[in-house]
């Protein structure tokens, strides 16, 4: 997603603060309930709104294979992926996009707001975000090669510490 | 890939058990789930069929514990082991930081064994990673069964590289945490590596 596939998704604390600006502010302005963030592998990034009494992990988990699932599909059929899913409820609705086609922008939302609200708003939001990813990618990417950035909470992991994990 | 939060102050990674149909892999994660504290789990995720095969995966988050006040979260998810789900198997493998083959030791699933092993590592390549690179640890499952295959036959057979290998028997629980650890062992020493510690 950031950097070669196979290396570590970094998120810092300046840019976790400029996405949870954005977010907060979409939160606002679509008249959503919850927004969240994931990354493609089913990872949290960062949420907002009322959260407290969802399972936002599982929502994570879920939203990434729905969205890996749904980008199967367009494969098939020669498409590059989807980057907009909508699913109606009877009272709350999601809609899924995606940004940068790096993450995941989930909103959920009910009748005090409307598709074609939330559509709009999103859009407006995408671009900041994809913005922010952008800067972050580039971050991770100068801070390994010049080895700067905060230390790794692993430089100095011993045996013990991952034995504790499990006692 | 593994997500460093440096604002949460958290760590994620992703297992993925591997192996062919009805080999143990959702048992495994099942053992996990009834045997781990509530407060250090969420909830277990089954996108099962109405026989209670996987049809896209099962997935069980777990908050072991802090490292350096990171707190250290895995996520563990299943694979669809029957052939036919191969498109699922590999969108749940993007993104993987270790690999738990779970191996049937009933000496009628060795082919099957063996044709998923091959399976794992197309897929794996497709992804651009190469399983002798990644944090891998095999179990050889239902070793409480009468029909079972020597497990130095199935060494030879599935474990050439002689990665951490564990003998087990999902449904009474025997060494599903051993398999877990040590899996998890590898991917944070890994990530030890990464960091030029």
């Amino acid at each position: 997603m950031l950097g070669p596939q196979n290396s570590t998704f970094v998120m810092y604390d300046e840019e976790f603060k400029r996405i949870s600006v954005v977010i907060d502010k979409l939160l606002r302005e679509a008249n959503a309930k919850v927004i969240f963030l994931v990354d493609k592998n089913g990872q949290l990034i960062a949420g907002c709104g009322e959260t407290e009494h969802l399972d936002t992990t599982s929502l994570a988990s879920l939203t990434a294979g729905n969205i890996a699932a749904t980008g199967g599909l367009a494969k098939l059929i020669g498409e590059k992926e989807f980057s907009i899913l909508f699913h109606e409820g009877e009272k709350d609705n999601i809609h899924i996009s995606i940004v940068a086609q790096r993450v995941i922008l989930v909103v959920i939302f009910d009748h005090r707001s409307s598709l074609g609200l939330v559509r709009l708003r999103v859009k407006k939001a995408s671009e900041e975000l994809a913005a922010i990813f952008d800067d972050l990618a580039k971050k991770t990417a100068s801070n390994a090669e010049q080895g700067g950035g905060p230390a790794s909470p692993f430089a100095e992991i011993t045996d013990d510490d991952i034995d504790n994990l499990f006692s | 890939m593994s997500f460093i939060n440096y604002a949460s102050r958290e760590i994620n990674c992703k297992i993925v058990y591997y192996g062919p149909g009805l080999c143990g892999k959702t048992t495994n994660l099942q053992h996990v789930y009834q045997k781990t504290a509530p407060e250090a789990k969420g909830k277990m995720i089954s996108l099962a069929t109405e026989t209670e095969r996987t049809l896209f995966f099962d997935f069980l988050p777990l908050a072991l514990g802090e490292i350096r006040g990171f707190k250290t979260r895995f996520h563990l998810y299943t694979v669809p082991g029957q052939v036919f789900y191969d498109a699922s198997r590999k969108l749940i493998l993007k993104g993987v930081d270790g690999v738990v083959f779970v191996a049937d030791s009933q000496e009628e699933r060795l082919d099957a064994n063996i044709e998923s092993m091959e399976n794992l590592k197309v897929n794996l390549e497709e992804q651009g990673y190469q399983l002798e690179q990644l944090p891998f640890v095999i179990q050889y499952n239902k070793r409480d069964l009468p029909n079972v295959t020597s497990v130095a036959e199935l060494r030879e057979l599935l474990n050439p590289d002689n990665v951490p290998d564990f003998e087990g028997c999902a449904q009474t629980g025997e060494g599903v945490f051993e398999t877990l650890k040590a899996v998890a062992k590898l991917i944070l020493m890994e990530l030890k590596k990464g960091s030029g510690g």
